[in-house]
């Protein structure tokens, strides 16, 4: 099953529950009283993925490692390398 | 440490600065852990003549270490590997980029994740424990985790850094890898790691500094963008 078909299955499932229960094929005075509520879950659903996304990524943004350290490792490394292979007749440019 | 050889693939197109140093840096880090491999170089006719430096670091390290195995014209990073796999004779491959980004220091804690766990593969990853990046702006690194979270979020994969290139496979597993991929150029690194999951291969992970390329032209623009999201979709309604 492709990642395509898997998301495709998942909201059908979602989907069919949530038409069966706006459409009142399924009654219960606990839907009734939630009515509204069940009517914009969709929409309160992407909202809240859309607020995950969005501070999640901002999140990771801002505290994606620096990697000061290795850079200033390997400029160090870097001199070495030249020297070293200097030294075994290798010609620089 | 044991009688595993490691093929090490280096893919190059105009390196001709920072190909010494890798090799260089190569060979301490191996040679210090007593690694037995071997340098592929593949390299696509750079126009820097990138091969005049591979040549002389043969002379210097030995036609067994250092293995050219040019191409005559820029054919592509996909084939490029297919290429090097097939003059490959290790036990393990290692893909790993030339122009200094990826460290050869952490290529013996590859090796040590994968005998511990007999994983399939090792992946190099920026985004988890003490992995980051060095030389980004705000604006790259938010573009690399956005690209992250929506890849994470719509494929599933078993690894946390999709895009990166800094992985050791099993031999057998990155042909049967190859063989199953569909994609050429920069994708090919994604693609791979995303069919990993859909075949079943255990992956483990170790976590990498990156430090962005200090000679040479990085691509990083809108088209690679929209290749990356074409790419995204495309994986997500086949694999
Ligand atoms: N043989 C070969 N190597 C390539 C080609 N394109 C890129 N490379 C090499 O692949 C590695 C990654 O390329 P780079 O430009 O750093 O990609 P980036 O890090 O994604 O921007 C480097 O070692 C390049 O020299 C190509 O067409 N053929
Ligand atoms: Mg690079």
């Amino acid at each position: 099953m492709t990642k395509l078909n898997e998301w495709v299955f998942g909201l059908s499932v979602f989907f069919g529950i949530y038409m069966a229960l706006v459409t009142k094929r399924i009654k219960h005075e606990i839907i009734d009283d939630n009515m509204f509520f069940i009517q914009i879950l969709p929409l309160i659903l992407v909202v809240l993925l859309g607020i995950y996304a969005v501070t999640t990524v901002l999140y990771r943004t801002l505290t994606f490692n620096e990697c000061k350290d290795a850079a200033m490792e390997l400029q160090k490394e870097i001199l070495e390398a030249r020297k070293d292979l200097a030294s075994k007749g290798m010609k620089f440019t | 440490m044991g009688s595993e050889k490691y093929s090490i693939l280096l893919p190059t197109y105009n390196e001709r600065e920072n190909l010494p140093i890798i090799v260089w840096l190569i060979v301490k880090y191996l040679e210090e852990s007593k690694i037995n491999f071997e340098i592929i170089i593949i390299d696509d006719g750079s126009p820097d003549n990138t091969q005049e430096v591979a040549k002389e670091l043969i002379k210097i390290y030995g036609e067994d270490k250092i293995l050219l195995r040019p191409r005559a014209a820029k054919l592509g990073l996909g084939t490029a590997y297919i290429h090097g796999l097939s003059h490959a004779t290790g036990d393990f491959i290692i893909i790993m980029d030339a122009d200094l980004s990826h460290h050869p220091k952490f290529i013996p804690q590859f090796i040590e994740l994968q005998k511990k766990h007999n994983y399939d593969i090792v992946s190099g990853t920026r985004y988890k424990g003490d992995g980051g990046v060095y030389g980004w702006d705000f604006k790259r690194k938010l573009i690399s985790r956005g690209a992250n979270f929506l890849s994470q979020f719509l494929l599933r994969p078993k690894a946390s850094d999709l895009t990166g290139s800094f992985r050791l496979y099993k031999k057998e597993v990155l042909s049967q890898l190859i063989k199953a991929c569909e994609s050429k150029g920069y994708v090919f690194q994604m693609e791979m790691i995303v069919r990993a999951r859909a075949m079943n291969f255990t992956i483990g992970e170790v976590p990498i500094s990156f430090v962005d390329r200090l000679y040479g032209q990085s691509k990083m623009g809108a088209t690679e963008i929209i290749q990356f999201a074409k790419n995204l979709l495309y994986f997500f309604a086949t694999i």
